[in-house]
């Protein structure tokens, strides 16, 4: 983006769409559509003018606005509120409009391509498509974040992160997406029914088909999932194939190998599914994921599964005693070529749009986020663990610690797909699937058999860009 | 003097034009250009590709399911909406006793009208959100509920509804939930429409029908029907209109927006997953100009077939 000199013709402009979105005229999306033909004006910068320090390494520049938009979904939003206060302990002059939003999509996307928001948590069911914005350069690339010096902490920013974060917000070899928070998925269970009961979490399907019955008996569903997002249960399938298959497997499913929905261990891990789902044991219902989760709080279910949000999500409906424990996917046993890989990750996407006008500040402000007094606070807020390291160290939580523990003894190798980032069409067929799945109206071999046939008309499709990853 | 009302009269119309101009027209006339491009949406760079995306919607599957399924809302809402609207007002009027001279509705007609009213003021979300509690398919839902209760329905196999793909009557159970609640949502409206037309039908056409010994049935077929063409027809291609949108029931009711798989699939939730999850901008522009165009065909188609010669009373 060039910098152009202030002049009055485009301060009026600026003031003049300002007044407008005031009178609430620019929120219609008609309007968005219409702003967005002014695209290729350059817009203005705040940018220039700061001097850069090793306290100020983007040289942001005292008096300017940073305008953030936070996500307020599982994880809330008071912890964004505690980073503001860190950013401006050392920039007491750089104003931080802090708004937040369920409606990313709708309310951001609009603005993108003309006045869009200096740093934006991408985040939720309304989520900008990640390779989009990418593909479109509609995002800035964020690398010169990574080799700054860390807040409060020894090193670069890049330093203090967890493993996979970096990956995680790598796209075609750039850094684009901060993701702050780090999640780590699995099979939940109430630790104070099954010690009461005897029960020992299982940690393969067969354990599990052997539990059932004893948790059938005391009139509770083994298991109950979001039957109304299909990306709630295709966590846990491509988990299960993961630790059956290995990871190479997975790797050539992203990749969009010829035949990888039908190498070893796939179709078993799918068929554990589908004798789940045969053998009555899911809790009837089409359930989303605030209804299901509910469910498991009442006891009417013994496991779901789902990420380390699901403390924050209902923390105001869990009854006492309640005490959430969290067990890994269950793999196939004997059989499984990767059987104790976890599935963990950073998510919760910072991006900073490539046309915002203060993206010095906005970078400041994830250093700010990234910093050790603010993940610390993170995790203590939001019961999740953030992705710089120890945040979770000072917490005292069972849901908290039994994730730590969890990822204490996990393997180098975390669990991750990235085929849903990839491609939309793909990402919607696999969900769509999934419930399918997990409806009990397609059986394991016709998941694999469609999986493979969506996958072979992406990769035939020149139209779509394609992507790999290497690890 | 006149000079003057006239120049403040045009004044008086002239913004109002030029803002409908630049918000509506405009827009629209934007729409129609980035469908001839491969805009994304989140940027400024776009290419010309002239008609393939127009190509491409005529060989799209997905977009020839959603076109059935929206053909099957915009035969059957305006149908049963009418109908049910036309009933109802028929009884609230004309339906009463009909031993005595005069017109007038069942005992109680003026608390009815109330009560069908009621779905109209609330907003089509909030209609979505109260059918999904009414629609929940565990024992907390209100029909699953009761149903469960009285021993209908198994508590191990409840009523699916709108994650129902299953066909009935060769459409999936899922379109028939939430036409169900297209109809419970709209019909109120129709009937306070349907009303106000009925009453401004002069008294003597029905006192002359009951003194020539006409009962409901045909003082309705041979009187009251005829004399409310314009109105039914306007109604018609207004629900017409409500039928080819439906969106705001499918996004909020059904699984993964048009699911499950698919099976509730319309012409704007296509079009909503191309442009927001794809980022195909210029080609959801081309399904958007489709659906105008096919809309605005039907509207004219419309009012053509029904347009006749006005009855004066």
């Amino acid at each position: 983006m060039s910098v152009t000199p202030e002049n009055a013709a485009d301060l009026s402009r600026r003031s003049l769409l300002r007044r407008a979105a005031a009178a609430g005229l620019l929120v219609t999306p008609a309007a968005g559509l219409l702003s967005a033909c002014a695209g290729s004006e350059p817009s203005k910068s705040d940018e220039a003018g700061g001097t850069k320090s090793k306290d100020n390494p983007f040289g942001i520049k005292d008096g300017s606005a940073v305008k953030v938009v936070i996500f307020n979904g599982g994880l809330g939003d008071q912890w964004a509120k505690e980073d503001k206060a860190v950013f401006n302990a050392k920039h007491p002059n750089v104003t931080v409009n802090m708004s937040s939003t369920q409606k990313i999509k709708t309310e951001e996307q609009p603005k993108m391509a003309t006045q869009p928001s200096d740093l934006i948590m991408n985040s939720g069911a309304d989520i900008m498509d990640i390779s989009t914005l990418v593909n479109e350069g509609a995002i800035e690339p964020l690398d010169d974040l990574l080799t700054a010096p860390a807040w409060d902490g020894e090193g670069t920013v890049a330093d203090t992160l967890l493993p996979g974060t970096v990956a995680d917000g790598t796209f075609q070899g750039k850094f684009f997406v901060v993701n702050v928070a780090f999640t780590v998925w699995g099979n939940w269970y109430n630790g104070a029914l099954f010690a009461k009961e005897g029960w020992e979490p299982p940690k393969t399907f067969d354990e599990f088909f052997a539990l059932a019955p004893k948790i059938k008996a005391k009139g509770i569903a083994p298991y109950v999932h979001d039957a109304v997002h299909g990306y709630y249960p295709r966590w846990a399938l491509m988990a299960t194939i993961w630790k059956s298959a290995g990871k190479q497997a997975v790797v050539d499913i992203d990749n969009l190998k010829e035949n990888a929905w039908k190498a070893d261990g796939i179709l078993p891990a799918l068929q554990a599914w589908e004798k789940l789902v045969k053998d009555k044991l899911l809790l009837p219902g089409n359930l989303n994921h605030t209804q299901s989760q509910q469910a498991w709080l009442d006891g009417r279910a013994a496991f779901i599964q789902v990420g380390t949000w699901l403390k924050n999500e209902m923390a105001a409906t869990i009854p006492p005693g309640f005490e959430m424990k969290l067990s890994d996917y269950w793999g196939l046993g004997a059989t499984d070529k990767a059987p104790k890989d976890v599935f963990a990750g950073a998510g919760e996407g910072l991006v900073v749009p490539s046309k915002a006008p203060n993206k010095a500040a906005a970078k400041e402000l994830i250093r700010a986020i990234l910093s050790k007094s603010g993940s610390a606070k993170f995790a203590e807020l939001t019961k999740s663990l953030a992705s710089t390291k120890g945040s979770g160290d000072g917490v005292q939580d069972s849901a908290l610690a039994t994730a730590n523990e969890l990822m204490k003894n996990a393997p180098k190798d975390l669990i991750k797909t990235k085929f849903w980032d990839f491609y939309a069409d793909l990402d919607k067929e696999s969900q769509n699937l999934s419930e399918e799945l997990m409806a009990g109206r397609l059986t394991a071999q016709g998941f694999v058999d469609k999986m493979q046939a969506a996958a072979d008309k992406i990769a035939k499709d020149p139209s779509v860009k394609k992507q790999t990853r290497d690890a | 003097m006149r000079h003057g009302v006239a120049r403040f009269v045009t004044g008086f119309l002239a913004l109002p034009v030029a803002l409908y101009l630049f918000y509506v027209v405009w827009p629209f006339a934007q729409a129609a250009g980035y469908s001839l491009t491969d805009w994304g949406g989140y940027s400024d760079r776009q290419e010309f590709v002239g008609l393939d995306n127009y190509v491409r919607l005529l060989s799209d599957e997905l977009i020839r399911k959603a076109f059935w399924h929206n053909v099957f809302f915009l035969v059957t809402v305006p149908l049963f909406t009418i109908a049910l609207a036309l009933f109802l007002a028929f009884l609230l009027n004309v339906g009463g006793r009909e031993d005595r001279a005069g017109v007038r509705g069942v005992f109680g007609s003026g608390l009815y009208k109330v009560i069908f009213f009621f779905p109209q003021v609330l907003s089509l979300v909030v209609v979505a959100v109260m059918w999904q509690q009414i629609y929940r398919s565990d024992s907390q839902g209100l029909i699953n509920g009761v149903l469960m209760k009285i021993g209908l329905v198994d508590p191990d196999n409840p009523i699916a509804f709108t994650a129902d793909p299953e066909p009935f009557l060769g459409v999936p159970a899922v379109l028939w939930w939430l036409l169900l609640i297209a109809v419970w949502s709209g019909a109120g409206f129709y009937m306070v429409l349907f009303s106000a037309a009925m009453q401004s039908i002069p008294r003597d056409i029905y006192e002359a029908a009951l003194l020539d010994g006409a009962g409901p049935f045909h003082t309705f077929f041979r009187i009251t029907l005829p004399l409310l063409r314009d109105t039914v027809s306007v109604a018609w291609v207004y629900l017409g209109f409500i039928a080819l949108d439906m969106y705001a029931l499918v996004f909020v009711m059904t699984p993964s927006q048009g699911g499950p798989n698919h099976a509730s699939e319309i012409f704007a939730s296509v079009l909503n997953f191309t442009a927001f999850q794809k980022g195909q901008f210029g080609y959801a522009c081309a399904m958007g100009v489709a659906l105008a165009i096919f809309t605005i065909l039907l509207a004219a188609l419309q009012l053509r077939i029904t347009r006749r010669e006005r009855i004066e009373f």
